[in-house]
């Protein structure tokens, strides 16, 4: 089959490997329709996630056809799923509590020291995110093995297009999580860092879970006009000061809540910004946290600050004064996909939640590369690419 | 573990490896004890010349369950990767273990306790390869989480520290083997397969 394989920092490519088959008893072969490029991936193909190895397969948002079925499979050939990124057994203690993306039993043992040395307790498994989360091959490809995949995968109709139910593997549930994170009550002042598919989504859920405003900051025109598109004021922080501006549209309290949807490759103008961005040039590990950062100083005291933005590593400077002393909430965490896809599947047939606003491109899987490259470096006008299989019967 | 002291475990007859186990025991009483932490996880490495060993895990099953599967001795290769084969002779044992370095180590062991749903230990025959003796004990978990298995592996590292830390560079140590293979035990009790990203079966 043909798929993205990683070979290093900024060199991806468009490969023939063999194709998957059944191996354990409860997996499914999809094969692929509509997979989509992440932000995460991004740190991927920027090398500042570890663990990474020559031939990985990337990609964790996907979705496709059953073409095979294990004997402990609840799937049925034939059958069009979205595939959760998050791994998980639906058996352990944390995935019968709804946290699924702290399972257990989905990342493989031997794969799980490295983890569990860094962070203290082992990470789940993860598709196409490096072996600290299993090494499990991804979605950017034509076929993929799916684990548990009685627990995972969510059936949907016939009648919702690829487009409109894609992003339940991933970015969708994500920016929910992050809006719920913040723990929004009716007319609350939500801040969101980062206008990425992440930050937008979360835009969205922020209003429809009763946010009074919800301000977007970025600062690129094209994903601000999006923001804006949803229903969100927002600031531009190349033009303006963001703490300033923050303070003066809230009546000098501060957001109720901020959201960091940008994460460890935070740009900004800021020296501190580029302290983290030299250490992370020189060794693996160091997040740049200006985001973060800046969205703890605004936030009002008392408030909420929900973390969907990813961090593998460790950050300096983290104010641990302003968490404390302002008495602040900090939320985070990978998703929990499988807690929301019922849910938000089900908005999104009722036609309360449309996701297809920020694809801004879609390429044949042959053209990846062009994909990555494109979406890092012209982030303004690509803000989401689909990727699309011969099997999705796509011409373009 | 409710009602029980995780730390006073009975003392393994027969084996010198009993030695070790008397001083972890000792480690993990009142007397001389300093805090509440189980013996295995004091700042030292040997016990009267023995290591040991442990760790634990909490299962999603009940105990019972978890003894039934352990007691059936020619079931723990499933778990155990550097188990090739055991045989069992009448009341004993016979383990043939991968050793660092592509040796093999013939291991006899003989029960020495047996209680149903609660602890099985054994220790190592007069002519074992390696001095050892072993424990696994099912308690359960607090909050209706299933049961803390706990294994705790007392031996003699050939060679000596040396040996221990070689074994530790090729993964073979004892300590990183019961981590690994009580998770295996837990993936298999909890999901019924044991997790791998490989993207095919081993040809
Ligand atoms: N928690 C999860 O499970 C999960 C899931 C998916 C993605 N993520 C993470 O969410 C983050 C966003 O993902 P995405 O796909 O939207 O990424 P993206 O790279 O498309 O978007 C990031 C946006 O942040 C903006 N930005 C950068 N620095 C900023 C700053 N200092 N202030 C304000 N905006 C800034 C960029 O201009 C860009 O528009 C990433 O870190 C990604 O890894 C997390
Ligand atoms: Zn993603
Ligand atoms: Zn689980």
């Amino acid at each position: 089959m043909r798929a993205l394989t990683w070979h290093g920092t900024k060199d991806v490519r468009v490969e023939t490997v063999p194709d998957p088959k059944i191996v354990n008893p409860r997996d499914a072969i999809i094969e692929v329709t509509s997979t989509a490029i992440c932000g995460s991936d991004l740190h991927l193909f920027d090398g500042v996630i570890p663990g990474m190895e020559q031939g990985d397969i990337l990609g964790h948002e996907f979705m496709g056809r059953v073409v095979e079925v294990g004997s402990g499979s609840s799937l049925k050939k034939g059958q069009r799923v979205v595939v959760p990124f998050t791994i998980s057994c639906g058996g352990c203690f944390f995935c019968t509590s709804g946290l699924y993306s702290a399972c257990d039993n989905s990342n493989p043992v031997e794969k799980q020291d490295a983890s569990e040395a860094a962070f203290g307790h082992a990470m789940s498994g993860i598709f196409g995110y490096s072996h600290l989360t299993g090494g499990y091959s991804g979605g950017q490809a034509e076929y993929v093995r799916v684990p548990f995949s009685d627990v995972g995968p969510i059936v949907v109709p016939d009648d919702l297009p690829d487009d409109q139910v894609l992003f339940l593997s991933d970015i969708l549930p994500t920016g929910w999580m992050a809006a719920e994170n913040a723990g929004i009550a009716p007319g609350d002042t939500v801040a969101v860092w980062g206008c990425g598919p992440v930050g937008l989504f979360a835009v969205q859920s922020a209003l429809l879970m009763g946010a009074g405003q919800v301000i977007a900051i970025d600062h690129h025109p094209r994903r601000l006009e999006l923001a804006e598109s949803l229903g969100a004021k927002v600031i531009n922080y190349r033009e303006s000061h963001v703490a300033e501006a923050l303070l003066e549209m809230t009546g000098g309290i501060g957001p109720d809540a901020v959201i960091d949807a940008v994460g460890m490759e935070s740009h900004g103008l800021a020296p501190d910004r580029l302290l983290d961005r030299a250490k992370q040039a020189v060794g693996i590990g160091v997040d740049g946290i200006h985001a973060l950062r800046s969205a703890i100083h605004a936030c009002r005291k008392g408030g909420r600050v929900s973390v969907p933005g990813v961090y593998g590593g460790f950050a300096d400077s983290f104010p641990t004064g302003a968490v404390m002393q302002k008495g602040l909430t900090l939320r985070t965490g990978q998703t929990h996909v499988q807690r929301y896809m019922p849910s938000l599947l089900h908005r999104i047939a009722e036609g309360e939640i449309d996701t297809t606003f920020l694809i801004s491109h879609r390429l044949p899987l042959e053209e990846a590369v062009q994909g990555y490259q494109s979406f890092r470096d012209d982030q303004n006008s690509w803000t989401k690419v689909v990727l699309k299989t011969p099997a999705s019967g796509w011409i373009g | 573990m409710a009602g029980r002291n995780r730390a006073g475990w009975v003392i393994l007859g027969g084996g010198v490896a009993a030695l070790a186990v008397l001083a972890y025991v000792n480690a993990g009483r009142p007397r001389g004890k300093r805090d509440s932490a189980p013996g295995h996880a004091a700042r030292r490495w040997r016990w009267g010349g023995y290591a040991v060993e442990a760790y634990t895990v909490t299962i999603a099953r009940p105990r019972s369950e978890l003894y039934a599967f352990w007691r059936r001795f020619q079931n723990l290769p499933q778990v155990m990767e550097n188990v090739d084969t055991i045989t069992e002779e009448g009341d004993t044992t016979r383990w043939t273990i991968r050793a660092p370095m592509g040796q093999t180590v013939e291991v006899a062991t003989r029960i020495v306790t047996d209680r149903p749903d609660e602890v099985i230990a054994w220790s190592a025959v007069e002519g074992s390869q390696i001095d050892t003796s072993g424990k696994v004990m099912f308690a359960d978990a607090p909050g209706g989480r299933g049961t803390q298995v706990t294994a705790i592996i007392a031996w003699d590292p050939p060679f000596g520290r040396l040996g221990q830390l070689v074994a530790k560079a090729s993964a073979r140590a004892p300590a990183m083997q019961a981590r690994h293979e009580l998770k295996r035990l837990k993936m298999l009790m909890e999901t019924g397969e044991i997790a791998t990203s490989a993207r095919r079966p081993a040809e």
